[in-house]
């Protein structure tokens, strides 16, 4: 069965670089690039919404079906 | 799916004044889920806060909102309440706010069981005006005003809320993100006054002085002390030395309602008259 | 049809009042000498559906007044100096956050405990400078027990009227005395209703001066959602600190008054029109004050009363006018020269004010107004 991959949004406009969503993400899925998180790995997600539920500024959607 | 916050944010209200990696706005999303899970109708919602960084949540919040005066939250909410018992009342605060200033009306609040629900968010300082120690400080710790450490030992707000007559307390964590919904709808749910207590970080002034080289510290510190009431039952004494227990930690269901007894008064003046 | 007529305290004439204006939501803390008010409407509010709240302390009181307020309640607290420094800060925020709501304080001794069953009038100064930053104030000095009841739903309608705390302040004498009351009928004295919105809940904004300077003010849980803080904010109420807009608010804030003078202010003349001395009085002292004049006037000596039923904002006009007519001012006074200093201020140095001040827990008798009278030359 094909993987269904998650799409993850990173606002930018709301990111503010707290680091939370990386460091947490089970899977190591995200990287700060400069000041902002960003998505590293997709393929390893898991769709867990850890990074969505503790980024305290609304900045980080995990969209799935 | 990704959690539609927006169902109950105010429209370019972000982003938030919090700084970055304060858990205030983990907390605040916790709540919004929880009013979504119980389909709260926002015109029939207060959400009540003092003054303090955590207390300007209902800033952001789509219903009747009201930020009052440091430490009045729950006076100003009884009010509210007392005046329309049929809205839903969610007073939303910091540590210093509602066990300070404001601890008085705290306890009162809990001792009248009115049907309301306290979200306090403990951070353990006072974050707005810089880090000064608050009633929720480690003893030992460091503010802006205990340069030597402090001298003072702190409230258990939890022990506060059930000793003063509460009769649902609750604690969470703000690393433990997905359990803070659960906790604020079930206390949402319950008739009568219910405290949730959020431990929460402040990396600007308490993590700083603290020697949290980050907020992944601080959140990992939260991670490490939360025990589940459930696995604490298992665990003794000594494992639980410095731990600190997250879950419904009280409910009563059997101690009457505050309206619901006024309601009663009501009765017995008219049927007087 | 007789209209009823009942034996009252100043302080049971208060809480009837209140009843007539439509208070539907009490709460205090007890304190002498003023708790009559609590306990007349612990026993009346519950019959008629509404809310009494004992709470915990002043400050819970005057938050939870605010609170109910603004589910659309028609709130009252009572209290006395000691509870009135407790409430400052929250008067401060009804002012800025535009919340209806009467405060009822009768004056005793102070300050701090001081003589708590004395009476005294030494609150005035506390009614507008008490809470901190500009704002505007309303006061009213009733001077008898019917006064009292009528004062007191004069305040529920200037608070509705212009969205702001009105502070009614017998003196202890006024407070405890007892004389006979007689009851309005139904409809006999206006009661004024709160402004409500006219737009749809979207798009209302609590403070929207486009409705003139006292925006209506909708209710929590009538189907409108809105902001309410106490920082300074703009009209969608929510917090701003743009300059201009503060300045414009807090002007407008203390405007709403200001401009209405004429509205608010009330008083009496007595034996005015060709008064040499005027003693100017207000509360108990001016029941004094009124028989000093008449045996004055026995004497030969043209002397007249200006009673001041409206403390603030203060009777300037009428001051400034009498000024400029008369040889001197006399201002008996339950305190160390409050009014006094109001007098002087509108007096301009056009006339001599003479002040005899008590703060002895004692009335001021008509011998010692008369004798002071005597002194205007
Ligand atoms: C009467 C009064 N005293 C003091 C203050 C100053 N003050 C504002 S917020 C605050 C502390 C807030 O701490 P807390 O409630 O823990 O909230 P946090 O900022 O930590 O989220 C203080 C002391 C005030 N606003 N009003
Ligand atoms: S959903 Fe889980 S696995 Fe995927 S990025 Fe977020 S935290 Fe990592
Ligand atoms: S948790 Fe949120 S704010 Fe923090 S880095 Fe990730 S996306 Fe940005
Ligand atoms: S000072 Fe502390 S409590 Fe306040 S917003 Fe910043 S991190 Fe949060
Ligand atoms: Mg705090």
């Amino acid at each position: 069965m094909e993987k269904k991959l998650p799409k993850i949004e990173i606002i930018e406009k709301y990111c503010k670089g707290c680091h939370i969503c990386v460091e947490f993400c089970p899977k190591d899925v995200l990287e700060m690039k400069g000041f902002y998180a960003s998505v590293k790995n997709l393929e390893a997600c898991i769709k867990c919404m850890q990074c969505e539920l503790r980024c305290p500024d609304f900045a980080i959607k995990v969209i799935t079906e | 799916m990704a959690f539609d916050y927006d169902k109950y944010l105010r429209p370019g209200k972000l982003p938030h004044i919090w700084c970055p990696g304060c858990g205030h706005g983990i907390v605040m999303k916790g709540l919004i889920r929880a009013m979504d899970t119980l389909n709260l109708k926002k015109e029939e919602t207060a959400v009540v806060s003092g003054i303090g960084c955590a207390s300007r949540l209902p800033g952001y919040i789509d219903c009747c909102t009201l930020h009052t005066a440091h430490g009045r939250a729950a006076a100003f909410a009884t009010g509210v309440k007392m005046a329309k018992p049929e809205m839903n009342v969610i007073l939303v605060g910091g540590d210093g706010d509602g066990t300070a200033i404001g601890g008085n009306h705290f306890i009162h609040a809990c001792r009248r069981n009115i049907n309301m629900t306290y979200i306090i968010m403990n951070n353990y300082i006072y974050g707005m005006t810089g880090g000064q120690f608050s009633p929720c400080t480690p003893t030992g710790a460091k503010a802006s005003t205990t340069p030597y450490g402090n001298p003072d030992p702190g409230f258990d707000i939890a022990k506060l809320a059930i000793g003063a007559g509460a009769t649902f307390v609750a604690r969470g964590t703000a690393f433990h993100a997905n359990q803070i919904d659960k906790l604020i709808a079930e206390a949402i749910q319950h008739k009568g006054f219910s405290v949730v207590e959020i431990l929460d970080d402040c990396p600007t002034t308490y993590g700083r002085r603290n020697k949290y080289k980050s907020v992944i510290e601080m959140m990992n510190r939260l991670k490490d002390v939360a025990v589940p009431v459930k696995a604490a039952e298992k665990m003794t004494a000594e494992q639980l030395q410095g731990k600190v227990l997250t879950g419904v930690l009280y409910k009563d269901e059997t101690k009457p309602e505050y309206t619901a007894e006024y309601a009663k008064v009501i009765e017995r003046a008219t049927a007087a008259k | 049809m007789s209209k009823k007529v009942a034996f009252l305290q100043g302080n049971e004439a208060a809480a009837h009042g209140a009843l007539y204006a439509g208070c539907n939501f009490f709460a205090g803390y007890p304190i002498t000498p003023s708790t009559e008010v609590s306990e007349v409407l612990s026993g009346e509010l519950p019959k008629i559906g509404g809310k009494f709240m004992q709470m915990e302390d002043e400050i819970a009181a005057m938050a939870a007044i605010l609170g109910a307020s603004l589910t659309g309640a028609k709130v009252l607290t009572s209290t006395s100096g000691p509870g009135l420094s407790l409430k400052q800060e929250l008067i401060g925020y009804g002012c800025i956050a535009e919340i209806p709501c009467v405060v009822y304080n009768v004056m005793r001794g102070g300050p701090s405990t001081g003589m708590p069953t004395g009476p005294s009038q030494s609150d005035v100064m506390c009614a507008k400078w008490g809470t901190h930053g500009d704002h505007p104030a309303i006061c009213l000095v009733p001077a008898s027990v019917q006064e009292t009841y009528e004062e007191i739903i004069r305040a529920f309608n200037l608070s509705e009227k212009y969205r702001t705390p009105v502070m009614v302040m017998p003196d202890e004498i006024v407070a405890h005395m007892r004389e006979r009351v007689v009851f309005p009928e139904q409809g006999e004295i206006e009661v004024v209703p709160r402004k409500s919105p006219t737009v749809p809940p979207e798009q209302y904004k609590p403070y929207d001066t486009s409705f003139g300077d006292v925006p209506p003010l909708a209710a929590f849980g009538s189907g409108y959602k809105f902001h309410v803080t106490g920082l300074n904010k703009a009209a969608d109420g929510f917090p701003t600190t743009k300059a201009s807009l503060v300045q414009a608010e807090e002007e407008r804030q203390v405007r709403k008054v200001d401009a209405n003078v004429d509205d608010i202010v009330t008083f009496e003349e007595y034996m005015l029109d060709d008064a040499e001395v005027v003693v100017v009085a207000y509360g108990s002292t001016s029941r004094s004050a009124r028989y000093a004049v008449n045996v004055a006037r026995e004497q030969g000596i043209k002397a007249g009363m200006f009673r001041i039923k409206t403390f603030w904002p203060f009777p300037d006009k009428q001051i400034k006018a009498l000024a400029g007519k008369v040889k001197g001012f006399v201002i008996p006074e339950m305190n160390l020269g409050m009014c006094s200093l109001e007098l002087e201020r509108c007096a301009q140095g056009k006339a001599p004010v003479l002040g005899i001040f008590r703060v002895d827990g004692e009335p001021i008798n008509p011998d010692q107004i008369l004798d002071k009278i005597k002194e205007v030359k």
